[in-house]
């Protein structure tokens, strides 16, 4: 799949122009790639490449990078099971060992019928309330094996899809930027002293 | 026990349902701070977080006025980069932060931006943070639309734009200079220090101050209440409050605003009020008293205070405020190998004591753990750290062992400090639980030593 479409498009030149240097815009627009096709596809590497000016390489270079953004396509829902340290002093292993054989495969790959990948995480920032986990980057506390199965059959039935979107969607509310508000980008080699310092000083 | 009643700073509006929207903020005294800064010149304004000796939230605990005082006069445009990228093992309080008071943090962003004179600001937030973005998005829209940022500020001349990013999952961004580096769109590597300095040569090579969420959220009250009410709080060195998340083997695990140096270790983790002790009745055996990459302390040391000048020296750090605690039911080589395979994973790559080190640690690890481990193993673990930071590492005292502490922080022989960070949960481990290694070696593994038929070449 799939350059960006239209719409998107457009999203991804307006997300460009709040930056002084378009290339910074790259994290953002593979998150809209992935946002898209629920992984990121090699047709959107290239299309982000035209946006930004730089080569696919260099896309493909700083998306390789992070853990968050997949190259193939994973389950529809991604569970990341929390085994750092403070998690693991409550059971976070037993808990990831859980749910792996509630699904019946092993951590880093996807149930049969795409719908479960599982991953084994470092600290998500819960560590209080242990042992935790994620779906989609939605968080679950203190999660017990019971609680672990529930949440599992739920997700399969489709009975937790207002809380918890399929993957690729992050944060569903967008910043604006209007045009009419915006104090504009403070672009290296062109901005001056800003102007309330200069009023500060006179 | 010392239960500190001052009033909480940034934790005020946890409790609320609806803390986060614009309504409960002003209706609670938002942006107040901002206007009361707006009344008073930028470098008034610098010179009041000055006296108040703001310490950084993120981990290096730099006096934030200081910093930002480092900026080379006359270098156009500065930035503001805001670091929301907690990731620490053990830590947190940011993801708090920015999911139940987003328009704290925005406020204390517009008054940093004002007193450096940044004219635009990045507020960069974790990748796997799904709620925060929404949060913080929600809460830019709303107070772009009251005329709270952008253009002209609330009638004045003052104008800056935040700009909402966010990472892709990987902890060396948290990395002051590999933060900058993602915001450029390029992988997450460090950058050496100097010259990159991100005061002198930031993001696109400009003047940048980076600074963690925690410590921008306390510039609104600083501003409405004054750097004097401030330093009334905790020690002299250390004013004011700080969130810790206590996590690990306690009855009630918590995130606590409390004050510098007036609570001791003891307090949080045994007070009613706080952890309430250890779970099930068990003894403490060890804490790690500031994230992962902090040497761990023994029961000996609880009667610290939480204050930097009695830690530092004392062998370890408070760091990110993440205090983990282990009881005598943990098998300590278990939690130094999941530490250890944590910086094994996290490395980015760029130095070689760090890049393979870590993973030699871990593999040495693994193998101890499958009951293979070797004679020379510990030494080996020792040697392996000494070439990522040579001796003497940090460590706590410990009268068992009969040895002093050695202070904080650690020398490196890498870029950044993800490297030597390695090196605490193994020193800490191996120094004061020796005997649970020892367990794990057997003489009796032979050493695997495998001849294979020589490799035919083809064409040779
Ligand atoms: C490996 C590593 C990871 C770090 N992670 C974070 C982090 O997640 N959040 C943070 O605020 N600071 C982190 N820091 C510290 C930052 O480099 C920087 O010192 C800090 O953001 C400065 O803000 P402050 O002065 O307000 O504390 C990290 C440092 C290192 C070496
Ligand atoms: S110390 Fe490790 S994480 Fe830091 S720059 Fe070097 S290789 Fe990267
Ligand atoms: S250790 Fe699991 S969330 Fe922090």
């Amino acid at each position: 799949m799939a350059r960006f479409t239209a719409d998107r498009t457009i999203l991804a030149r307006e997300i460009i122009g709040r930056y002084p240097r378009p290339k910074s815009a790259l994290i953002p627009l593979l998150h809209l790639a992935q946002e898209q096709d629920g992984y990121v596809a090699q047709d959107a590497m290239e299309h982000i490449a035209e946006l930004v000016d730089v080569t696919p390489a260099e896309v493909l270079g700083t998306c390789s990078f992070y853990e968050m953004f997949k190259l193939e396509p994973v389950g529809e829902y991604l569970v990341n099971v929390c085994t750092n340290i403070s998690c693991m002093l409550l059971g976070g292993e037993e808990l990831l060992h859980h749910v792996e054989g509630k699904l019946g495969i092993k951590s880093g790959s996807t149930t049969p019928d795409g719908t479960f990948t599982i991953e084994d995480v470092e600290c998500i920032a819960a560590c209080t309330e242990a042992p935790c986990l994620q779906v989609n980057y939605r968080y679950f506390y203190k999660v017990t094996p019971e609680a672990a199965d529930a949440l599992i059959d739920d997700l399969r039935h489709g009975r937790r899809a207002h809380e918890v979107p399929k993957h690729g969607i992050l944060a569903r509310t967008r910043q604006q930027l209007p045009q009419d508000k915006r104090a504009g980008n403070a672009v290296p080699g062109i901005a001056e002293e800003p102007v309330w310092l200069r009023t500060a000083e006179a | 026990m010392t239960i500190s009643d001052a009033a909480p700073i940034v934790s005020t509006r946890f409790s609320l349902e609806d803390g986060h929207t614009l309504d409960r903020y002003l209706a609670t005294g938002g942006y107040e701070g901002l206007k009361a800064a707006l009344a008073k010149s930028p470098t008034a304004v610098g010179d009041e977080v000055k006296a108040a000796t703001l310490l950084g939230r993120g981990g290096a605990g730099f006096p934030a006025g200081t910093k930002w005082g480092f900026c080379p006069p006359g270098v156009w445009p500065r930035y503001l980069v805001v670091n929301g990228d907690e990731s620490e093992p053990g830590t947190y309080k940011d993801r708090l932060l920015m999911e139940k008071d987003p328009h704290q943090l925005i406020e204390g962003v517009l008054i940093a931006c004002y007193a450096i004179g940044a004219a635009q600001a990045f507020l960069y937030v974790r990748g796997e943070m799904a709620l925060a973005q929404e949060r913080i998005a929600q809460a830019l829209n709303d107070a772009y639309a009251a005329g709270y940022i952008g253009k002209d500020i609330l009638g004045s001349e003052y104008s800056v734009d935040i700009v909402l990013h966010w990472g892709a999952g990987a902890y060396i961004v948290g990395e002051e200079t590999a933060l900058i580096e993602s915001l450029e769109g390029n992988r997450g590597m460090p950058r050496l220090k100097p010259p990159f300095f991100p005061a002198a040569k930031g993001l696109y090579l400009q003047p940048t101050v980076v600074n963690n969420v925690e410590t921008l959220a306390n510039l609104p009250w600083i501003m409405t209440n004054g750097a004097t009410a401030f330093t009334s709080l905790g020690t002299e060195k250390a004013p004011g409050t700080r969130l810790f998340a206590v996590s690990g083997h306690v009855k009630n695990p918590g995130v606590f605003e409390v004050e510098y140096g007036v609570t001791t270790f003891r307090d949080l983790i045994y007070a009613p009020v706080y952890c309430g002790g250890i779970r099930d009745g068990n003894e403490l055996k060890a804490f790690i008293p500031g994230g992962g990459s902090a040497p761990w302390f023994l029961p000996e040391h609880v009667d610290m205070p939480l204050d930097p000048s009695v830690v530092s020296p004392g062998g370890s750090m408070l760091g990110s405020g993440a205090i983990v605690v282990m009881d005598d039911t943990t098998d300590m080589v278990r939690a130094c190998w999941r530490l250890v395979r944590f910086y094994a994973r996290e490395s980015c790559g760029k130095c070689t004591p760090c890049r393979e080190g870590t993973s030699w640690l871990e593999k040495i690890l693994t193998r101890l753990l499958a009951g293979e481990g070797r004679r020379g193993d510990l030494d080996l673990l020792l040697d392996v750290v000494d070439n990522i930071s040579p001796a003497p590492f940090p460590r706590g005292a410990s009268e068992a062992g009969g040895f002093g502490a050695v202070p904080f922080p650690y020398k490196k022989t890498t870029i950044c400090d993800l490297g030597p960070s390695v090196g605490s949960p193994i020193v800490s481990a191996l120094l004061h639980f020796r005997d649970e290694f020892e367990a794990y070696i057997s003489d009796d593994v032979p050493v695997d030593v495998r001849v294979g038929q020589p490799t035919e070449v083809a064409g040779v």
